[in-house]
């Protein structure tokens, strides 16, 4: 007589589906997400060290592999922030009385125009 | 069965009083248009194999005790027609992350401990009860009651990478149940639950992948439950430590 049998989830279980995968790739941006702040602060820092680096800096920065890997980093970034903002209504569900707000509705009220609001002021800040 | 239109069933054996491996057993079962994958499952009990053991009862997805993997998903069988799938074969097998008692029947003796771990009852400071029932408007009834609609199918378990690893992992239904009482306006045990729900094996333990919700044959939304229980927590700890001498 043997006892109950065990069985495990799938090792390779992030491979096996769609809704498994799409997980796994926001999982995975956020090593950029991550890895580009970690990248910022070290370029301002650098940038800070006088005109003659701040130059140097600002040439590396053109070219193409730093290119690519900033529209890497932009395309991660976009797909992680937007993949999120598509569960906010999820994790903080907004309620009127005994109706549930729309998911669009709190996705765009707590997400995207705060996204767009906040990108347009460092936008205009740039610019300016 | 000549003439008849006729579909596989690759069905998940196990039997634990003899020594043998665990198996795939085919079966051919005849194909009804209207049928669900538990007639086809009751069909071979009664007609080609009485030694199949399965759990069953309400056939209308109301009891969650169908639940297994149908090709791979986690599904109340009851609910998933054979038409869905034919003429390709279909595979049988227990709800994964669960114990084998035997073929397709789960042990489920740690799902009930969960569910009983987090206090699933109105918890009141009060010593006596109320000669009355505790009033609620509507709108404070709206708060919990998706979470409310749970029928403890395990389905969600079944889905949720996360159980394998952390073996004492809450789980979905347990937390959005724990969830349930503490959105609830009669009940006041949300700090005596806090102390299951805060931790790396409860809350924390979830990274949000979201099949449980996917598969919850009853909208419940326990991935939403556990993220909300997050949130609360996370208020929860922030209010200990700004105000160690308020009530939790
Ligand atoms: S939350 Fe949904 S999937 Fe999980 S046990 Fe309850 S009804 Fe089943
Ligand atoms: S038999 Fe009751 S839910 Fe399927």
């Amino acid at each position: 007589m043997r006892g109950p049998l065990r069985r495990p989830f799938p090792r390779d279980w992030f491979v096996r589906k769609g809704a498994y995968r799409r997980f796994m790739a926001r999982e995975l941006t956020s090593v950029f997400v991550g890895g580009y702040i970690v990248f910022l602060l070290v370029w301002l820092h650098q940038l800070g060290q006088g005109p003659q680096q701040y130059h140097a800096l600002v040439e590396t920065m053109r070219h193409p592999l730093a290119v690519m890997l900033h529209a890497l980093a932009l395309l991660a970034a976009l797909y992680h922030s937007i993949t999120w903002f598509n569960l906010t209504p999820a994790v903080m569900p907004l309620r009127i009385g005994e109706d549930r707000l729309p998911n669009a509705v709190v996705a765009i009220a707590m997400g995207y125009l705060p996204w767009v609001a906040v990108s347009g002021a460092i936008l205009w800040g740039v610019l300016r | 069965m000549a003439g008849e239109a006729t579909i596989t069933l690759e069905v998940f054996r196990y039997r634990p009083d003899d020594d043998g491996e665990a198996t795939i057993q085919d079966y051919r079962v005849p194909y009804h248009e209207h049928w669900v994958v538990l007639d086809a499952l009751n069909w071979i009990k009664d007609h080609a194999d009485g030694t199949l053991s399965f759990r069953w009862s309400c056939r209308m997805g109301v009891c969650g005790s169908c639940g297994m993997m149908v090709n791979g998903e986690a599904k109340l069988t009851c609910a998933v027609f054979l038409k869905d799938y034919y003429p390709s074969a279909i595979r049988v097998e227990p709800l994964i992350n669960f114990p084998v008692e035997r073929d397709l029947v789960i042990s489920m003796d740690d799902f009930l401990a969960k569910l009983q771990a987090v206090k699933p009852w109105l918890i009141r400071d009060d010593e006596e009860p109320p000669g009355a029932e505790y009033l609620q408007t509507p709108s404070q009834l709206a708060q919990y009651q998706q979470f409310s609609m749970c029928i403890n199918c395990m389905l969600c378990y079944a889905a949720c990478p996360e159980i394998d690893g952390i073996p004492d992992f809450l789980g979905p239904a347990a937390i959005a149940l724990a969830h349930r009482y503490n959105l609830d306006s009669r009940d006041q045990g949300q700090s005596e639950r806090q102390e299951v729900l805060g931790g790396e094996e409860a809350v924390w333990g979830c990274t949000f992948v979201g099949e449980c919700t996917a598969v919850c044959p009853k909208n419940v939304d326990p991935a939403g439950a556990i993220q909300q229980a997050k949130v609360a927590s996370t208020k929860d700890w922030y209010r200990h430590v700004l105000l160690p001498w308020g009530k939790r």
